[in-house]
């Protein structure tokens, strides 16, 4: 059967022809073409990469802005805590200093009261002994020249003692 | 559809051309080998065929059939009325120590000889050039020149490869003009082929680090076979050469595939045949039955690969080929009977048209696949190591 014999001649062309081409297409396609294939591939691989890094960095640098924000509440609370009991402690300080100082002005006052009031007591003391000396002096005068003159002066000059 | 129409009138045209016969010609043509390729696509050489010897032979389709998937020394594109049209083709022989060339239309389609040469009509040689000798007794003695012609199927080869080529280095400029971009055109047909070769052929049966060094090979015989298995379902000129259902082709193919094999063979391949693992070694020790079989085993895979390709391709022009013949063998019964059954005919051909371009395809990635798992195997290391140690 004719079909089933190779030809010398058709081998012979062929594997120029083909040994050819695989030459000329290695060179001047595959490698190019394969190149460019890879280069895509790694830039489209290394694009997701990178797109998928900086999600994962977007995410960390949210978590990290609510640890901050978080953070920033706790110490606001603090402070405000701070302050509030702060500001107690001063209102209630200034209570005490304010009673302390009432009461010692009080009792300042009450001092003052009793010395004047003590005072006060001593001078009369001393204007009634006075009086009572130039009542008696006149009494004793006015007994000497009339007994119920002398005795009409005592009453009226009694009357005319006040005392308070 | 009017592709498929247009590719069944010119195959009844060429069939109608292989029923006229003893044709007188006159050739036209002169040329020099040198500026053959230029003319070979410029030239057509036109014969007439005298009235007095056209007899109408009867219409023998295992003939027709088995020409038209064989090779010739002329290319025969169609006959319109009385007049052939052919391309001419350059015979170049090697006889005697030294180089004949020759046009094709000096042997006036086969009737006449030339030089001494001839085409053979029958016996070993039918169909191919022969020269003639004559002996001592004086019988004519038939001897076979190395015969370095460019036939039909040569020069379908060189627009296959210049085809190709073309294609190829013109997408691949496009890749480095158009860089990073999405592809376009061409390129954009061509890539995911590129591409299923790439993941699903070299690196599936090389592995991720071996697979770059295959790769440009099996892109060639894969393309090659693909578009040529192509070209070949193309029933009219430039295309119609049954080019990778020829044996002398898949062979050189498969050599191809059986040299890269053998020359990447590792030790550990080479172990595989020589001593194989896990075998007896009464298989191997007196009568190195295992090293026979395994030996023929390097030698059937390729023997294989391109028995399958002839195999293929050539059965799907034989059916091809068959179907259009039945028009004509009842055609030749009764006129209507031949319309009648054309209708048949057209329908199961374009119905094997379209089963041939699923084969044309699937016979270039099988071939591909498999040269692949060939190196693959031939550069496989040893996995079970450990598992001795």
């Amino acid at each position: 059967m004719g079909i089933v014999t190779p030809e010398i001649g058709l081998i012979f062309w062929m594997t120029l022809a083909f040994g050819i081409l695989l030459f000329i297409l290695t060179k001047f396609a595959w490698k190019p073409i394969l190149a460019s294939l890879h280069e895509r591939e790694k830039t489209i691989e290394d694009s997701l990469h990178q797109a998928d890094k900086a999600r994962e960095e977007m995410k960390s640098l949210q978590a990290h802005n609510e640890e901050l924000l978080k953070q920033a509440k706790e110490e606001r609370d603090v402070i405000l805590h701070n302050a509030r009991t702060i500001r107690d402690n001063i209102i209630e300080e200034s209570r005490t200093k304010a009673n302390q100082e009432y009461n010692r002005i009080i009792e300042a006052a009450k001092e003052s009261i009793h010395f004047e009031k003590m005072a006060a007591i001593t001078e009369l003391k001393n204007q009634i002994a006075t009086l009572s000396i130039d009542i008696a002096e006149k009494i004793l005068k006015e007994e000497l020249a009339n007994k119920d003159i002398q005795k009409k002066h005592i009453d009226q000059m009694m009357d005319n003692i006040n005392f308070n | 559809m009017f592709k498929y129409i247009c590719l069944i009138v010119s195959k009844l045209r060429i069939l109608n051309m292989q029923l006229s016969n003893k044709i007188k010609t006159i050739n036209k043509n002169f040329w020099s080998f040198s500026i053959l390729f230029l003319l070979f696509f410029a030239t057509f050489q036109t014969t007439n065929a005298t009235e007095e010897n056209h007899e109408k032979q009867k219409f023998n389709a295992g003939e027709m059939i088995i020409e038209h998937i064989g090779d010739g020394y002329e290319w025969h594109i169609a006959t319109i009325g009385e007049t052939h049209l052919s391309i001419p083709l350059p015979v170049i022989l090697f006889q005697d120590g030294k180089f004949v060339s020759f046009c094709s239309s000096n042997f006036h389609h086969g009737h006449e000889s030339y030089q001494g040469f001839k085409i053979a009509h029958e016996g070993k040689y039918k169909g191919k050039i022969v020269h003639l000798l004559t002996n001592e007794k004086g019988e004519e003695i038939e001897t076979r020149p190395i015969d370095l012609s460019i036939t039909k199927l040569v020069l379908s080869l060189f627009m296959g490869v210049f085809l190709i080529a073309w294609l190829f280095i013109s997408i691949s400029r496009s890749y480095q003009k158009r860089g990073m971009a999405a592809p376009k055109g061409m390129q954009s047909m061509l890539e995911p082929i590129i591409l299923f070769v790439r993941d699903d052929i070299a690196k599936s049966s090389l592995g991720e680090k071996n697979y770059k060094k295959y790769l440009p090979f099996l892109l060639t015989i894969f393309f090659f076979i693909f578009i040529n298995n192509l070209l070949g379902l193309i029933p009219f000129f430039p295309g119609g050469a049954n080019l990778t259902g020829n044996i002398a082709v898949t062979l050189t193919l498969a050599i191809f595939t059986f040299v890269i094999t053998t020359l990447s063979g590792n030790r550990n391949y080479w172990t595989h045949i020589v001593n194989a693992p896990g075998v007896p070694w009464w298989l191997k020790i007196p009568v190195p039955l295992m090293p026979i079989v395994e030996l023929v085993g390097v030698f059937t895979k390729p023997f294989v690969l391109m028995v399958r390709l002839f195999a293929n391709i050539t059965a799907g022009h034989i059916i091809a080929l068959g179907f259009i013949s039945l028009i004509f063998i009842f055609g030749e019964m009764q006129p209507a009977l031949g319309y009648g059954v054309s209708i048949v005919s057209v329908v199961f051909y374009v119905f094997m048209g379209l089963l041939e371009l699923l084969v044309a395809f699937i016979q270039a990635y099988v071939f591909t696949l498999l040269s692949a798992l060939y190196f693959g195997m031939a550069i496989e290391e040893h996995h079970h190591a450990e598992e001795h140690h």
